[in-house]
C-alpha cells in the first residue's frame, strides 16, 4: 500500500467535540435510542446520548422512506417463510425482527457506496433495489445467487460467515486507488464477529483509514449459540476502541435511531476515511432456517419479550402520531408491499427455467478444454435420456 | 435383552461411538459449533454435554481456525479432542492450522510430539444443501501428508471407525458423508460393542499401533468389473452393481474406508482378478482421490488389465445449486454407462472422449 496521506479523523474529530479520544472511540453508555417502543420520541437525556454522541432526529421524509421499506422488508420476510412452509422454497433466513437495521444500512449508502450483505440481508439488498425475484434464486436453488452485483454496487450475499467483511475493506482500497469517493458498509452477525476474518477486517481498515462501516446486527444467537459465547466486552461495539476506530451501540428496532447513527457514520467516513463500528442491538424472531428448531435452546418468554419491541409497530405508531402517517399512505405502502410478495409467490410458484449445461458457462471466462468434454458428456446424455423418455 | 437387533441410523451410529469414548477416557473432549445444547445441527453430539457436562462438550466461539488451534494445543497438552466443522466448505478458515500445524507436528518435533485430534466433518452433496453446504473437499486433506482420512460408508463402519479415529494418536479428517447421516441398518450396539472391543485388544496386543482400518472392505464380490470407490459413492455403486447383474455383469464393489492410508492390496487383489476397474467419487475428477487411485491401479495392475481404468466423477465445477446437483453427482446411469465404455471383446475401442469436442473426436 503507499503510504497513507489520511488525516487522523478519529483525533480530529475528538479534538472538534471537545472530548477525550477514548471518549470518541468508546460507544455511548447504553445505547441510542430515539423512539419508545410504544412509538413516543425520548427525550434528549433518555435517547442515551452523551457529548460527541449527540444525534439529530432524521427528517419526516426520511422516516416514511424507511417505513416504506420496512413494510415491504416484513412482507418479503413473511411470504418468504411461508414459500418455505408450501415446500416452494427450499430454505430462507429470515430476518423478521431485524426489518429495521436491515432498512437503514441500505438506506444510509447513497447508489455509488457499496453494500457487502450476508445470507440473512436478502432485505437490505431489496432496499437496495435488486429484484426480490433474483435474489430468491439462491434460496429456491437454481442458481447460486446470480445477480449482477455491479448493478447496485451490492455484492452477493456471503454464506461463509465474516469472509465479506474483508471484501468489503478491498473495494474501499480499490475506491482509493481509482481516486473515487465511496463508502462501504458490511454486514455481519454477532456469531460472525468470533471470525479471525472479523479482526482482520477492521484492522485492515483503520491501520489504512478506510472509509468501511462495520455493521453488526447482534440478534443474540448464532444458530443455537448465544452472544456470552461470542464475547466477554461489555459490547460489541466496544471492540472498536481496539483498532483506533470509533464503535456505537444503537437500538437495532428503532428505525431513527438507526438512520442517524449510520447516517453520521457514513458522513464521517465521506469526509475523511475513517472506519466505524456500529452495533445494532436487535433480535431474531424466527428460528435460523426452517431446518432450525429455535425452542430448543431458547425461551418463548424471551421472543415475546422482544416480540413487542417490534420495529414495525413502533414507527408506525410514532409516524400515525406525528400525523406523518395517513391511512392513505398507509395503504398505498402495504399495495406495494403485496406486489412484491405477488411477484414472489409468482415467480416461486413456477418451475424455474433451468439448462444444466449452464453449470459450465460461467466457471472460467473462456471454457477449458476439460470442461468443454464434460459439457459435451452430459449433452450427450440429456439428449439420450429425452429420447428414452420421447419412446 | 440389549443383543437384540434394533435399526441404528448412521448418526446415531456415531452419537453412539462419541459416547463411548468419552465414557471410556476422560480425556475426550468435543467442541465446536452447536455442538453443546443443541447437539449439533445434524445432532450427531445430542446429549452429550448433559451426560458429560459442558467441560467435556461444549459450544465455541464462531471460529473454525480457534477451534482447530484449540484443539492442537489441547492435544499437545494431553486431551483428545473431537472437533466438528460444521460443514465441508466451513473447515476452509481452520485450513492454516490443519495444514500447518496438526498434519506437520509430529515431523516437526521429530516423533516427539504427537496430536490425536479427530476432526469430524460432514461432507460431500445429495441433500439439496445451499451453496458451500455440499463440497467433497477430502482430496484436500488427503494431499496433506501426517493427516488420516477416514469415510465410513456403512453404519457400523461409522461406530466402529470413529472410535478407533479417536483412539489413534495421528490427527484424523474423519470425513462424513451427510447423505447418509439416515441410512438405517438392523445392528445392535452392543454387539458393535464388542466387535470394537475385539478388535482393539488385537491392536493392543499385536503391538500393531496400525491400521484396523486401513483395509479396505468388498462390499461386494464379483468377477467382470471392480468398482472402486469410498463415502457416499459407495452406495451408488452398490446400486449400479445390482444394475448391472441384470444385465448379466458381475461387479466388484471395493469401499476403501481409509482414503489416507490406503489399502492397496484390497484393491490390487481385486482388479487383478477382474481385470478391470472404474474408480467412482462424488468429488471433482481433476487432481483428486480418483486420480491418485487410477494412477496407482494402472502402474500395479497392468498385466492384468483388459481395459484402462476410467473414472466416474463429479465435474470439475463449483458444487451445483440444489436442483441442478442430481446432474453433477455419479449416478447409477453415469456408472453403467462407464462400464460399458470398457473393453469388452477384441473390437478396438476409442478411449477419447465418449462424446466428441470442437475439432477433436
Ligand atoms: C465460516 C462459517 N462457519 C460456519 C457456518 C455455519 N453457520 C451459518 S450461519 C451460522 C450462525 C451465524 O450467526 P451470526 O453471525 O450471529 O448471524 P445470524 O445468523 O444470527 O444472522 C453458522 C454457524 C458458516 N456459514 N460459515
Amino acid at each position: 500500500m503507499p503510504e497513507n496521506a489520511q488525516p487522523d479523523l478519529s483525533e480530529e474529530q475528538a479534538k472538534k467535540l471537545g472530548i477525550s479520544l477514548e471518549d470518541y472511540l468508546l460507544p455511548t453508555h447504553g445505547r441510542i435510542q430515539m423512539i419508545s417502543e410504544s412509538g413516543e420520541l425520548l427525550s434528549i437525556e433518555e435517547q442515551g446520548s452523551t457529548p460527541g454522541h449527540e444525534y439529530p432526529m432524521p427528517t419526516r421524509e426520511e422516516l416514511l422512506a424507511g417505513y416504506r421499506q420496512l413494510v415491504i422488508g416484513r412482507r418479503v420476510n413473511d411470504q418468504n417463510y411461508a414459500l418455505v412452509r408450501q415446500g416452494r422454497m427450499a430454505v430462507y433466513p429470515s430476518s423478521h425482527g431485524q426489518e429495521a437495521s436491515e432498512v437503514a444500512a441500505a438506506l444510509c449508502l447513497s447508489p455509488r457506496d457499496w453494500l457487502f450483505p450476508t445470507y440473512r440481508d436478502t432485505v437490505a439488498v431489496i432496499t437496495r433495489g435488486v429484484d426480490p425475484v433474483q435474489v430468491m434464486t439462491n434460496f429456491r436453488g437454481d442458481w447460486h445467487q446470480g445477480y449482477n452485483p455491479h448493478e447496485h454496487n451490492t455484492s452477493i450475499q456471503s454464506t461463509p460467515l465474516t469472509t465479506q467483511l474483508l471484501h468489503a475493506v478491498g473495494m474501499a482500497q480499490a475506491a482509493r486507488l481509482k481516486g473515487e469517493e465511496m463508502v462501504v458498509l458490511g454486514m455481519v452477525g454477532e456469531g460472525g464477529t468470533s471470525e479471525g476474518d472479523f479482526h482482520e477486517a477492521l484492522n485492515f481498515a483503520s491501520v489504512f483509514k478506510l472509509p468501511v462501516i462495520f455493521f453488526v446486527q447482534n440478534n443474540k444467537y448464532a444458530i443455537s449459540v448465544p452472544l456470552s459465547r461470542q464475547t466477554a466486552a461489555p459490547s460489541l461495539a466496544h471492540k472498536a476502541v481496539g483498532y483506533g476506530m470509533a464503535g456505537e451501540l444503537v437500538d437495532g428496532n428503532d428505525l431513527a435511531a438507526l438512520l442517524a447513527v449510520l447516517g453520521r457514520a457514513v458522513k464521517l467516513c465521506r469526509e475523511g476515511g475513517g472506519p466505524y463500528l456500529v452495533e445494532a442491538d436487535t433480535y431474531r424472531i424466527q428460528s435460523h432456517t426452517n431446518a432450525d428448531d429455535a425452542t430448543r435452546y431458547r425461551h418463548s418468554a424471551e421472543v415475546d419479550e422482544w416480540t413487542k419491541r417490534d420495529p414495525l409497530h413502533r414507527m408506525r405508531t410514532y409516524l400515525q402520531n406525528e400525523g406523518a402517517l395517513t391511512e392513505e399512505l398507509e395503504a398505498q405502502y402495504q399495495d406495494d408491499a403485496e406486489q412484491v410478495a405477488a411477484s414472489l409467490r409468482e415467480a416461486m410458484g413456477q418451475q424455474p427455467d433451468i439448462d444444466p449445461l449452464e453449470l459450465f458457462d460461467h466457471v472460467y471466462t473462456v471454457q477449458t478444454p476439460q470442461l468443454a468434454e464434460q459439457r459435451a458428456q452430459l449433452a450427450d446424455e440429456l439428449a439420450r435420456e429425452s429420447q428414452t423418455e420421447q419412446a | 435383552m440389549s443383543k437384540e437387533k434394533s435399526s441404528l441410523t448412521l448418526a446415531a451410529a456415531l452419537n453412539a461411538a462419541l459416547a463411548d469414548e468419552m465414557s471410556h477416557d476422560d480425556m475426550v473432549v468435543v467442541f465446536g459449533e452447536d455442538v453443546g445444547t443443541l447437539g449439533g445441527v445434524f445432532r450427531i453430539t445430542e446429549g452429550l454435554s448433559q451426560q458429560f457436562g459442558d467441560h467435556r462438550c461444549f459450544d465455541t466461539p464462531l471460529a473454525e481456525s480457534g477451534i482447530a488451534g484449540t484443539a492442537i494445543g489441547m492435544a499437545l497438552g494431553g486431551a483428545r479432542p473431537v472437533i466438528e466443522m460444521q460443514f465441508d466448505a466451513f473447515a476452509y478458515p481452520a485450513f492454516q492450522q490443519l495444514m500447518s500445524h496438526l498434519a506437520k507436528m509430529r515431523n516437526r518435533t521429530r516423533g516427539h510430539a504427537s496430536l490425536p485430534v479427530t476432526v469430524r466433518i460432514p461432507y460431500g452433496g445429495g441433500i439439496g444443501g445451499v451453496e458451500h453446504h455440499a463440497d467433497s473437499s477430502e482430496s484436500y486433506y488427503a494431499h496433506t501428508p501426517g493427516l488420516k482420512v477416514y469415510t465410513p460408508a456403512t453404519v457400523e463402519d461409522a461406530y466402529l471407525m470413529l472410535r478407533y479415529a479417536i483412539r489413534l494418536d495421528d490427527p484424523v479428517i474423519f470425513m462424513e458423508p451427510k447423505k447418509l447421516y439416515w441410512t438405517k441398518a438392523d445392528v445392535s450396539l452392543e454387539e458393535l460393542r464388542h466387535e470394537f472391543d475385539r478388535r482393539w485388544a488385537q491392536v493392543e496386543t499385536q503391538r500393531d499401533h496400525g491400521e484396523p482400518y486401513a483395509r479396505a472392505n468388498v462390499a461386494r464380490t464379483g468377477e467382470d468389473v471392480t468398482l472402486v470407490s469410498y463415502g457416499p459413492s459407495v452406495v451408488t455403486c452398490l446400486a449400479a452393481a445390482e444394475a448391472a447383474a441384470d444385465e448379466g455383469i458381475s461387479v466388484e464393489v471395493v469401499d476403501l474406508r481409509s482414503i489416507n492410508p490406503l489399502d492397496e492390496e484390497t484393491i490390487i487383489d481385486s482388479v487383478t482378478k477382474t481385470g478391470r476397474a472404474v474408480v467412482v467419487a462424488e468429488a471433482q475428477g481433476f487432481a483428486s482421490v480418483a486420480s491418485e487411485l487410477t494412477a496407482r491401479i494402472q502402474q500395479r495392475c497392468f498385466h492384468s488389465l483388459a481395459a484402462p481404468v476410467l473414472r466416474v466423477t463429479g465435474f470439475d465445477i463449483p458444487f451445483p445449486p440444489p436442483m441442478l446437483e442430481k446432474y453433477h453427482l455419479p449416478s447409477v446411469d453415469r456408472i453403467m454407462d462407464t462400464i460399458d465404455d470398457l473393453q469388452w471383446d477384441d473390437t478396438p475401442v476409442d478411449y477419447s472422449p465418449r462424446v466428441a469436442v470442437g475439432g477433436r473426436s
